[in-house]
């Protein structure tokens, strides 16, 4: 026990230097987050809390100043004529806004699981090595580096009713008798959408899943090939569970961006029922039919949809944001 | 019963040749009709017809497209400085000293990265016209900190953390500031790291379409994507579709150029900020 008092001697001036030392770095840590936590708050904290606040008033675009607080009348209201009769007010009972809600889930669901399902074959390609790979790579990256607004235009033009390539394509191949006007009529227009989109976004859900599969180690194929198990059954049993977790990270990515979709839905079908997502839906609101507390009023729900699936995903697959493996 | 080798052979290289041509055949067939005018345009064409750069010749000369690559090109450029300024020096204090709060911070500036655009769009609006930005190519520098700083930091962040420990602590012994460190160690060993993220950063202030479409007001002020989806013909019969795929070659090419020449940089940072984190 003697022993205690001589070795912690040395130590006692180092510990007192190093807390110093900590104590100031913890000081300079918060003067360097300072900036960057200003500018965050200036540019997504503030604007959040006025987006809510507008959705409580009465305000317009050109009297943003004057706005009134309402209460809950953006969302939801019962106007009583008096006669025992009355009618639902506010966003909750416009058909509008739940046709819209069902457009943006749709759109996600749909071209997020195929999204999934195309980039798991390319990444599974790109995984092998063969000669060229890397122009494959480099290809398949372009749709992903393409403006959004270019690709909406682009496919927007092949799908042309009259000029389009994709119409003169399918009839070559005798599949449909008839020019489709892929955008301009209701049953399609989604379709078109979608394709658009899952043509675009396709490639950075397939370097998600490589990636995934590069943290595979290698040893783990070797053996299951001694072996001589089939591929298939390898893919499932040992491939698929083990990217499982980056396979979650990309969905989960992909579904919060689907889920506020804006630029292509805009730019492709403009003011149809048949495609317009809660994005849409909003900006209409606020800047084409000036009911800006209305707009905002979507703009703050499709917020909190977003915010619980994000809080859910966090929690389930509870993220060790601390690093502390270190 | 498996298949013979050389069939196995052909498949996965027609798989391979239908991902090349799918990513690959709508930037061709844009390029082939920016080139065609008149008639051809009307005409579906697989190979290339005609040679005609007169679509070009007339979005680059009227002057106002000109202006507006050069827009995007300003307010790309100073948001991928300025946020990445505020990252780096951001990023260190969250990846190399420990203090209490950090975990909730980066959390906190995770799900600023998830924020819907159209959330912040009322307010921002507000908060631009009261600073009298609106119709400024800075209110587009300043709101895109919205998704250029969450993702730079978080990046950042990712990849200070994995630098051992003892290459600043010859410098902490010796009493250098924590700038210093920053300038003098971190900044030349992550200067790739920050590449990749600037230029991710730079591909995505370049794309951007609702801060862009929203907060400018004047055609000369426009960012080339909102100009390319406000071209409109009288009738939807007069589309221009010749000039509409030359601006878009035109503003598509660097950002072709860009993934050609750093590619790997790009794939690692698209995958960092998902799966290390």
């Amino acid at each position: 026990m003697s022993a205690i008092p001589e070795t912690s001697m040395p130590t006692a001036p180092v510990t007192a230097r190093t807390s110093r030392l900590s104590r100031e770095r913890i000081r300079s840590a918060w003067l360097f987050l300072a900036p960057m936590l200003i500018v965050l708050a200036g540019v997504a904290l503030y604007p959040l809390y006025r987006t809510i606040w507008f959705s409580f008033t009465d305000a317009s675009l050109d009297l943003l100043g004057e706005a009134r607080f309402i209460g809950w009348r953006n969302y939801l209201e019962y106007v009583d004529y008096g006669n025992g009769d009355g009618e639902w007010f506010g966003l909750l009972a416009d058909p509008r806004w739940w046709r819209s809600v069902w457009n943006t889930v749709w759109f996600a669901l749909v071209s997020v699981s195929l999204e999934t399902a195309f980039g798991l074959v390319i990444a599974l390609v790109l995984h092998k090595k063969f000669p060229g790979r890397v122009w494959v790579q480099a290809a398949v990256l372009i749709p992903w580096a393409i403006p959004t607004i270019v690709s909406a235009r682009m496919w927007a033009w092949m799908l042309h009713d009259q000029f389009g390539i994709v119409n003169d394509m399918l009839q070559r191949l005798g599949l449909i008798d008839a020019p489709v006007a892929w955008t301009a009529s209701p049953e399609t227009a989604m379709i078109a959408v979608i394709m658009v989109d899952v043509w675009k976004t396709t490639p950075f859900m397939a370097l998600l899943i490589l990636a995934g599969l590069q943290m595979v180690p290698k040893d783990m194929y070797e053996a299951a090939r001694l072996d001589g198990v089939p591929p298939i059954r390898l893919f499932r049993k040992v491939t698929l569970p083990l990217i499982m977790p980056a396979l979650l990270v990309a969905i989960v990515f992909r579904a919060l961006d689907a889920l506020r979709v804006f630029d292509i839905v805009y730019v492709m079908t403009p003011n149809t029922d048949a495609t317009r997502t809660m994005s849409v839906y909003a900006r209409e609101n606020l800047f084409d039919f000036d009911r800006f507390a209305y707009g905002s009023a979507a703009s703050t729900l499709l917020f909190f949809i977003i915010a619980l699936i994000t809080i859910g995903f966090i929690y389930a697959t509870r993220m060790n944001l601390e690093g502390d493996e270190r | 019963m498996t298949a013979p080798a050389w069939l196995k052979t052909t498949g996965f290289y027609l798989l391979v040749g239908i991902i090349v041509l799918q990513a690959l055949f709508p930037f061709y067939y844009a390029v082939l009709t920016s080139l065609e005018d008149g008639q051809a345009l009307f005409e579906v064409n697989y190979l290339p017809a005609v040679f005609d750069l007169s679509n070009y010749r007339s979005m680059l000369s009227d002057g106002v497209f000109g202006k507006q690559i050069l827009n995007s090109v300003f307010v790309a450029t100073v948001t991928v400085i300025i946020s990445l300024f505020l990252a780096i020096t951001a990023s260190f204090a969250l990846a190399r000293i420990r203090f209490r709060g950090r975990g909730l911070l980066l959390l906190t500036i995770l799900s600023v990265s998830m924020f819907p655009q159209i959330a912040v769009l009322s307010g921002l609006f507000e908060l631009i016209r009261a600073f009298g930005l609106f119709n400024s190519l800075w209110s587009l520098v300043f709101s895109y900190m919205i998704f250029t700083l969450p993702f730079t930091v978080w990046v950042l962040t990712t990849f200070m953390r994995a630098l051992p420990i003892e290459i600043e602590e010859a410098a902490i012994m010796d009493g250098a500031s924590s700038f210093t460190i920053i300038r003098r160690i971190f900044v030349p060993l992550l200067w790739p790291a920050m590449v990749t993220t600037g230029l991710l950063a730079f591909i995505h202030a370049w794309n951007e379409f609702l801060f862009a479409l929203t907060f400018l007001s004047t055609d000369t002020q426009r960012t080339v994507p909102v100009a390319i989806a406000l071209i409109s013909g009288r009738s939807e019969f007069e589309v221009p579709w010749g000039n509409i795929m030359a601006a878009s070659v035109v503003v598509t090419l660097p950002l072709v150029v860009l993934v050609l020449i750093f590619q790997r940089r790009i794939v690692s940072g698209l995958t960092a900020g998902a799966v290390k984190g």
